[in-house]
């Protein structure tokens, strides 16, 4: 196919599963005759019939919901979130009755389904249209969480998306849906649950995923302009996770540092730094540190550049990893004593 | 199959505000009724679910206050709705019941002893759900109405013309995804019947605190669907028009919002305390109602039953409760490594570590 965007790659994904296997059905709001608003479901309409791929209301308890049904009776729906911050309400959906349709009925019904949500930010895009909501899915058991950041993985891990026995929430990073490549479809890349390494190095372990792996390749390459040797993974699966490959870069390097765009306290890099931690605590050469968000919510895109974990930023935290033998916490000083003489202004003797 | 044209939807008869009825409390005839009713051996068929299931509730709820059931919610009182619903449906037909909704389950032909799994906390649900077409009980309120809807497009897509029938309760219709499902099996036009059991409370919360709708049926109108306001306790009317709404529901008519007024008339499970809540006036004149005893008084008022047959119903429905008592009590229990069995249809490194760890320490003793 020569050049493709990951929107194309995904495109073209799913136009192949709809050919290959009549059960497929891709639904959701905006993704028939609009073709999504990222264009991600182009032309399937017209191409398929609006029975395979069509318009649904704007309810997305309702579509995830209905999905459910749908492959109980041995469907394979394809439905779209639009947007991270949208999928909210079908939250219980998802936890309650996607993640757990195999295991409530003792593995008598599955649910070959797909959940397709664009996340993350970058774009400009105003609030509830940037969230990273991995953590949520990822701590779900039953539900197989990954994210594609390539073109390549793009088309791969979506096909073997539509064809796993289990609910898959498919995370698009919607920064790269525009990043092109070389693409020769129908292909397939490494298993989807497996973790990749996209670029070698000998010093410290980045550890990245979806929008993020982009950056951390272009962070490997800025240090490497100062002598660091760099090993960027790309994660893919965030559930399962790829202990294997992680642990084996990380016990060469000594050092690890996970990057997420999510915000920091209690998100998915907690997971990673801890499993690492645990696997390679003999190895390490410093603690695992983590570059994600801030703990606000997502940000205005006014200052969304100050929030996003950027190269600068990363390659701070690759100096913190202990290069000269003078690691420091990280920049919390000790919380200030409050002033016992001072009186809150609100209460009334402040006032009096 | 999905409306496509650019006509408006006709605009469908408001819901009655005087519960349609076959048979009047007294176990007489209703004259002049919108529906037919069912035929004699339906309705024979209809009193003998009732008599059993009745049963299963009353062993059940003994069951639960011996701790032998982590706990049970009794549909006492609904057995009209239990069974006239669910006997209405076709074999090819799918049920999606909710965690009160034991007795319809056993109408339906699902072994007790595996409707009572999930009360035993042996498992989620006991049964297989597509060998008897039975969704696995809901315990989120309304959280299955869409799933139901979704599975009756994919059976259209197959060209099987299988219907729904869900049940929720008053309360359920309260919660966002009841809407969600409504309107998507208004616009999508498929054969759901959404059985609402008014049994007037929502745990402690009566229905004029729930809705302020005239019935619930009404509801139906907003969403350009049909909706039927029902006796609850008439096992005949409710079979009646749940067999109508299925029956137009397959010819392409769509869906049904069905309100059935009916009463819980024992606790909303054996630990709660309904005194609390409600005036137990309320709940007798509402025994005096009674769903089971109705169609019986009609049934030998009109020759249909006799006391040997009304013998023979009560040693059936006898059997199935010491069944059920015996097997309660017998039956095996699952086993620790299950645990980790049915989470993934190939179980990650994860979860097999972990299962190995728990092997071990059940080893360990």
């Amino acid at each position: 196919m020569g050049e493709i965007s990951l929107a194309r790659a995904l495109n073209q994904a799913l136009r192949d599963a709809l050919a290959h296997d009549p059960d497929v059905l891709v639904y959701g709001e905006d993704v028939g005759r609009l073709g999504g608003v990222f264009r991600v479901t182009d032309g399937l309409a017209s191409e398929f019939g609006s029975e395979r791929c069509f318009d649904s209301p704007i309810a997305e308890a309702g579509i995830v919901g209905t999905a459910v049904g749908m492959a109980m009776y041995g469907q394979r729906p394809v439905v779209e979130m639009q947007f991270d911050a949208f999928a909210y309400p079908a939250f219980e959906q998802i936890v309650s009755h996607v993640s757990k349709m195999r295991n409530r009925t003792r593995g008598s019904v599955e649910l070959p389904l797909v959940i397709r949500i664009p996340y993350g930010g970058g774009i400009g895009a105003v609030e509830h249209h940037a969230d990273s909501s991995e953590a949520y899915y990822a701590h779900t058991p039953g539900l197989r969480v990954v994210t594609p950041a390539t073109p390549a993985d793009g088309y791969s891990m979506l096909r073997e998306a539509v064809e796993a026995p289990d609910p898959v929430i498919f995370l698009e990073p919607k920064r790269r849906y525009w990043n092109t490549a070389e693409v020769e479809t129908p292909l397939r890349t490494e298993p989807m649950e497996q973790a990749v390494v996209r670029r070698a190095g000998e010093d410290v372990t980045l550890l990245a995923y979806g929008p993020m792996v982009a950056t951390a390749l272009e962070t490997a390459e800025a240090a490497n302009e100062t002598g660091r040797s760099v090993e960027v993974i790309d994660l893919r699966s965030l559930s399962p996770f790829d202990d294997t490959t992680v642990a084996a870069s990380v016990r060469r390097t000594g050092r690890a540092l996970v990057v997420h765009e999510a915000s920091t306290f209690g998100g998915y890099g907690a997971e990673v730094a801890s499993r690492v931690t645990e696997a390679c605590f003999h190895y390490l050469e410093a603690p695992v540190l983590r570059v994600g968000g801030f703990d606000i919510p997502y940000p205005p895109p006014a200052l969304e550049e100050h929030h996003l974990p950027h190269v600068d930023r990363i390659l701070d935290a690759i100096d913190r990893l202990q290069w000269e033998s003078t690691w420091v916490p990280a920049q919390s000083p000790p919380p200030e004593r409050p002033d016992a003489t001072a009186q809150h202004p609100s209460r009334p003797e402040a006032r009096a | 199959m999905k409306r496509t044209d650019e006509q408006p939807a006709p605009v469908p008869p408001l819901p009655s505000l005087e519960p349609l009825r076959l048979v009047a409390p007294d176990g007489s005839r209703v004259s002049g009724p919108a529906f037919d009713s069912p035929d004699h051996s339906t309705l024979v068929a209809l009193l003998r679910a009732m008599v059993i299931g009745q049963r299963f509730d009353n062993q059940a709820s003994t069951l639960a206050r011996q701790g032998r059931l982590a706990v049970y919610p009794s549909s006492r009182g609904q057995e009209a709705c239990q069974v006239g619903g669910t006997l209405a449906l076709a074999q090819r037909d799918w049920l999606f019941p909710t965690y009160r909704d034991c007795v319809s389950l056993v109408s339906r032909g699902v072994d007790p002893v595996e409707v009572l799994t999930l009360l035993r906390g042996d498992w989620h649900s006991g049964y297989d759900a597509e060998t008897h077409r039975c969704a696995p009980q809901c315990t989120p309120l309304a959280t299955n109405a869409s799933h139901a809807v979704g599975l009756t497009y994919a059976a259209r897509r197959r060209g099987e013309n299988a219907a729904a029938l869900v049940l929720m309760g008053d309360g359920a219709t309260s919660e966002g995804d009841a809407h969600e499902a409504y309107n998507f099996a208004a616009v999508w036009n498929t054969p759901v019947v959404f059985l609402i059991q008014n049994n007037h409370w929502a745990i402690s919360v009566p229905v004029r605190e729930q809705s302020a709708a005239p019935t619930l049926a009404h509801k139906a109108l907003g969403y350009g669907m049909r909706g039927y306001h029902v006796d609850g306790n008439d096992a005949a009317a409710v079979h009646a028009v749940v067999s109508h709404a299925l029956a137009e529901g397959r010819s392409g008519a769509g869906p049904t919002i069905i309100e059935a007024r009916t009463y819980r008339r024992g606790p909303h499970t054996n630990s709660d305390d309904p005194r609390r809540y409600r005036d137990e006036d309320e709940a007798r004149q509402w025994a005096e109602r009674d769903p089971v005893q109705r169609l019986e008084t009609l049934l030998r008022a009109e020759g249909l039953l006799d006391d040997g047959e009304m013998e023979r119903i009560e040693a059936q429905a006898e059997q199935v409760a010491s069944r059920v008592r015996e097997r309660v009590a017998t039956d095996g229990r699952p086993t620790p490594s299950e645990l980790f069995s049915h989470v993934y249809g190939s179980a990650p490194a994860l979860l097999a570590r972990q299962r190995q760890e728990l092997l071990g320490e059940i080893q360990e003793g």
